[in-house]
């Protein structure tokens, strides 16, 4: 039956009991690549598109949470992560804020955003909550639009990197480089604590049978709420990081096009394992990257990455591969 | 262990998806090639109006400019920024820091023109904008990097709400998109109007994005008994409200005209005539507008789709031209090595191609040269394909754009 | 009683171009309804099958010489047959899986057809021109004109709205297909064959859309985003209706359009957000829908 739910759904492990630092072993083994490679590796692609793969790869990672970890699809995930960008960009070219509080900002804006959005959507859940957060970013759009602060379609520009703790110049993209790095490490291992807190425990019987833990006992709104909050706080953050690496904010990222752009990176990574969003998100990335001269066949191959995902590769990249080993990832 | 290694073998099978993208390529070394990227809409909007038809615009600058006969060599790249301005700024860095980009032109789309040109500032290399609106590249973000080409829409605004009143059309009733442009366009045309004794009698602000239908607003236009209908707003809400003017009929009688303050000749030929007559718009060029401009356009040859030059593709051919011109002036190495100087010597030297006649650049990277105000003719006086436009009135080039000292731009104070 | 009657000659044209808009809604929002009473999915592919109802009447027209009229069956059944196609190789997969897996098979297969139809027309869009003979219709009343056409689109739409409600409701077929929602095995057991019942559901669903791409052909621009520009407003719709009843989606779809017509004429600025603000108070209110059962 785990196919038929929407995530991966469990896999049986071996070595479960024996953990470090709450990850599996060979969770524990992928980490380590994966920080080695966040290590390494600008010293040899080109940082700016790193920094994008690092922010998409939080952005997919706090979308994973709800979509891997409580069942729940959003498709409006763009407008945490866009207005987390407008806000930590405003604040930090206007009110000059040092780089780590416009992220910070930007984040906590996004988790109020979620608050009533999410105190909404969940009243309803599967399609229809996936309506619900695609009609009311659609609203988040429109405010953009509008807002002032947010320059329209001309988006806010210049956007300055600033100084990190008042004291440590970002100017330099390596410099920049480091600080998402940390942003994105820092994300990572926070959802990662939050989904084997017992907290996490109780979202994945959500995920699995709502009504059971309902009879257990378990406030399942609340627990939805807290979640969706969390993911859109995170969302915010990766946004806001975003604002600062590239230094704009603009109506792109609170389309509803991104939404379905988060949607695809974690089906493309693994629905509901931790490092799917990540590896799915450089997929995708690297993809438009290349594909930056050859404009429509873009979108034509985003959707049919999206078939072929849904037909035939619903655990995704690090799906199949820990279905592979018989590991979970 | 054997599971350890097993993942990483996994980890590492990843890799080479995230990978490929070299830091620094030998390419960006070479000292005698100039590198101009072409970056705009392939796939979007304004893809007739610039896209592939921009490119070749480009080549056929080089060619003409004779500068690879003095042994100079000239790459173009080309790039789609799908009206992204994360995606526009990505690849300009990537141009600028990897492939050795010494020029970016074209940048449709005023949200990724403004990204591309912090970066091109950043990096001191040039900018030669066509394709863009907005009138802050020369006001509040000028840059000395940039020169901004063909249009904005102070511009347009002076040349179809001042002329248009001059021309008799006295009152006026404005349709606009409910966003920043949308207001800005409605608010300079309101004042050329004013200005010209002409007088506004009321507005409708229409959602943006999401509003197809427009003949409810249209109809309270029309109500109005205003002489002209100011559409502010552009793109597919142009299209849809000059379709839909023509379905209610909004002008028969001959008593009420439209004026479309940002509509190409790529717009007139999507509507067609039936549906686009007696419309008024500004434009820097046409292709049928003299002996110079037909001459440019049959040189320019094809372009895909069947469609004659835009006034953005006139405008990268002539900013191409005249860069190329400047680095030949002051030698190559000295032209790759400062973007401000290379701008500085554009500034300092007249321009002259067929596209915009005689014409110069100002302080704050305005390129100046005429405005005209067209009507689209009736079918019945189309004589052939592409005859499309007559000649309403010329604002000359000193009077065509926004004084020097209005746009607020830090290069003119100093 | 002088100002009301300029009132209402201001606002009642207004209202009836926004019950002329509310059609468009309603036959989106009816084949949404009839696809996913009987498959359960969102058929997010719904606005580019709209759109390529428009592009496929153009194309008759343009490449073939067929007029509107015969455009208007065949658009619709050449969408729908692709609709078929569609359905049989890829969304048949995933009925036993979760929903949600056929939204987001749905939403590839929109951005494939609108990225091709990009790389084939551009996006600049195309004139599709109605016949002459709406012209008939015109109504003019004092200042109020009101093209034959748009007349057109409110009675066709209507006609097929109130003919896919009597299908589904009063003949043989819709009980079928409404017993098939109900309990599929026992359907199936008594010899209907549900498979082909679910793929005519979705290709009827489909042609619902292509119909209504072909009647706004003449009114918007044909271009590659027209459905996109849609859908969005269309899923509030459905989410206002609730997925309850076939007349339920079409009343809401109607009645939306007439809020927006009211809107146009008190609060322009407000007419693309009304539908959003109904949805959250029907949300906080009836969280099931004005129709739906819970």
């Amino acid at each position: 039956m785990a196919d038929t739910t929407i995530t991966a759904g469990s896999l049986p492990a071996a070595n479960e009991a024996e953990t470090i630092f709450g990850f599996t072993r060979p969770q524990f083994a992928a980490f380590l690549v994966m920080v080695a490679f966040i290590a390494v590796s600008p010293f040899f692609l080109f940082p700016p598109y790193l920094m994008k793969v690092l922010c998409f790869g939080l952005f997919a990672l706090a979308f994973n949470l709800l979509i891997g970890y409580v069942g729940l699809l959003s498709f409006g995930h763009a407008a945490y992560f866009g207005m987390g960008g407008y806000i930590a960009g405003y604040t930090a070219k206007a009110w000059g804020l040092s780089p780590e509080l416009a992220i910070i900002l930007g984040g906590a804006v996004g988790a109020l955003l979620g608050l009533p959005f999410g105190w909404l959507a969940i009243r309803r859940s599967g399609i229809y909550f996936a309506m619900i957060t695609l009609a009311l970013a659609q609203m988040v759009y429109f405010f953009c639009l509008q807002a002032p602060f947010t320059g329209g379609e001309d988006g806010i520009q210049a956007i300055p990197r600033g100084n990190l703790f008042g004291m440590f110049s970002l100017q330099s993209d390596m410099a920049m480089y480091w600080l998402v790095a940390a942003v994105f490490l820092l994300g990572f291992l926070l959802i990662h604590r939050v989904i084997h807190s017992p907290f996490g425990q109780v979202m994945k019987a959500i995920r699995e049978n709502e009504p059971r833990a309902i009879s257990l006992g378990y406030r399942t709104d609340d627990y939805k709420l807290i979640a969706f909050v969390l993911s859109a706080g995170l969302a915010g953050i990766a946004g806001g990081t975003k604002s600062l690496v590239f230094g704009i904010a603009t109506l792109t990222d609170v389309h509803w096009s991104m939404s379905g752009e988060v949607v695809l990176m974690t089906l493309v990574g693994g629905l509901g394992t931790i490092f799917g969003p990540v590896v799915g998100a450089g997929v995708i990335i690297t993809m438009q990257n290349y594909l930056a001269e050859f404009g429509a066949w873009v979108t034509v191959i985003q959707g049919a990455i999206f078939i072929a995902c849904v037909l035939a590769f619903r655990r995704g990249v690090v799906g199949e591969i820990a279905n592979l080993f018989r590991v979970r990832l | 262990m054997t599971l350890n290694r097993r993942t990483l073998i996994a980890g590492a099978a990843a890799l080479p998806a995230l990978g490929g993208l070299p830091f620094r390529s030998a390419k960006a070394q070479a000292q005698n090639v100039i590198r101009i990227g072409v970056l705009n809409d392939q796939s979007g909007l304004y893809r007739d109006l610039s896209g592939p038809g921009s490119t070749q615009a480009v080549r056929l600058a080089i060619q003409e400019s004779g500068i690879t006969n003095r042994g100079i060599q000239v790459e173009v790249v080309q790039a789609d920024h799908q009206n992204r301005p994360d995606v526009g700024s990505t690849v300009a860095r990537q141009w600028i820091d990897r492939d050795g980009v010494d020029v970016i032109v074209d940048v449709p789309t005023s949200s990724v023109a403004l990204a591309v040109n912090t970066v091109v500032r950043e990096r001191n290399k040039v900018y030669i904008n066509s394709g863009a609106a907005t009138s802050d590249l020369t006001g509040a973000q000028c840059s000395p990097n940039t020169v901004h080409w063909t249009y904005d829409t102070w511009m347009l605004a002076q040349s179809t709400g001042g002329a248009m009143v001059r021309a008799g059309g006295k009152s006026w009733f404005f349709v606009t998109a409910d966003y920043a442009f949308g207001h800005a366009l409605e608010r300079d045309t309101s004042n050329f109007v004013r200005s010209q004794g002409g007088e506004i009698l009321g507005n409708v602000r229409t959602p943006f994005p999401g509003t197809t239908d427009f003949s409810s607003f249209l109809q309270q236009a029309q109500r109005s008994r205003a002489q002209v209908i100011g559409l502010a707003n552009a793109g597919g809400d142009t299209i849809n409200s000059i379709k839909q003017a023509a379905e209610f009929r909004i002008t028969r009688g001959g008593r009420t005209k439209l004026a479309g303050l940002l509509v190409f000749v790529t717009d007139v030929h999507a509507l067609g005539l039936e549906t686009a007559q007696g419309l008024v718009l500004s434009e820097t060029f046409y292709w049928d507008l003299n002996d110079r401009t037909r001459n440019f356009t049959q040189r320019l040859g094809a372009l895909p789709g069947g469609i004659r030059p835009s006034m953005v593709q006139a405008g990268c051919y002539s900013g191409v031209l005249h860069y190329l011109k400047a680095v030949a002036d002051m030698g190559v190495q000295a032209a790759k090595a400062s973007g401000t100087e290379a701008v500085a010597r554009m500034k300092a030297m007249p321009t002259a191609d067929d596209c915009f006649g005689e014409g110069s650049i100002r302080p704050d990277g305005r390129k100046l040269h005429p405005c005209y105000l067209f009507e689209v003719k009736a079918p019945s006086e189309s004589r052939g394909a592409w005859d499309y436009y007559k000649l309403l009135g010329t604002t000359p080039a000193d009077q065509a754009f926004r004084p020097l000292a209005e746009g607020g731009c830090a290069l003119v104070r100093s | 009683m002088e100002d009301l009657l300029f009132e209402l000659q201001l606002v009642l044209p207004q209202v009836i171009l926004g019950v002329i808009n509310g059609a468009f809604y309603a036959l989106l929002s009816l084949g949404l309804a009839v696809i996913f009473g009987m498959l359960n999915v969102i058929n997010f592919t719904h606005g580019a099958q709209f759109m390529m109802g428009a592009f496929v009447a153009w194309m008759l027209l343009n490449w073939l010489g067929i007029g509107y009229w015969p455009a208007l069956l065949l658009a619709p059944l050449i969408v729908g047959a692709i609709g078929v196609v569609i359905e049989r190789t890829m969304i048949a997969r995933l009925y036993k899986l979760d929903h949600l897996y056929g939204l987001l098979l749905t939403f590839g297969c929109a951005l494939v057809i609108e990225g091709l139809f990009r790389n084939e027309f551009g996006s600049s869009g195309l004139s599709y021109r109605p016949p002459p003979e709406f012209a008939a219709l015109d109504l003019e009343i004092g200042d109020f004109f009101l093209p034959g056409y748009r007349v057109w689109v409110l009675i066709a739409a209507t006609i097929v709205c109130v003919a896919t409600w009597l299908v589904i409701e009063k003949t043989k077929i819709g009980s079928y297909l409404r017993a098939a929602v109900e309990r599929p095995q026992l359907v199936q057991a008594f010899g209907i064959n549900v498979p082909l019942m679910m793929t005519l559901t979705y290709g009827a669903g489909v042609a619902l859309a292509g119909f209504a791409g072909v009647l706004a052909a003449p009114i918007y621009s044909v271009h590659p985003g027209m459905g996109a520009n849609f859908i969005i407003t269309v899923f509030a719709v459905v989410v206002i209706g609730g997925m309850g009843s076939i007349m339920g989606s079409i009343v809401t779809g109607f009645m939306l359009g007439f809020v927006q017509g009211i809107t146009d004429v008190f609060y322009s600025e407000a007419s693309a957000t009304v539908v959003f603000v109904i949805m959250a108070i029907v949300l906080l209110t009836r969280p099931a829908g004005l129709f739906g059962r819970a």
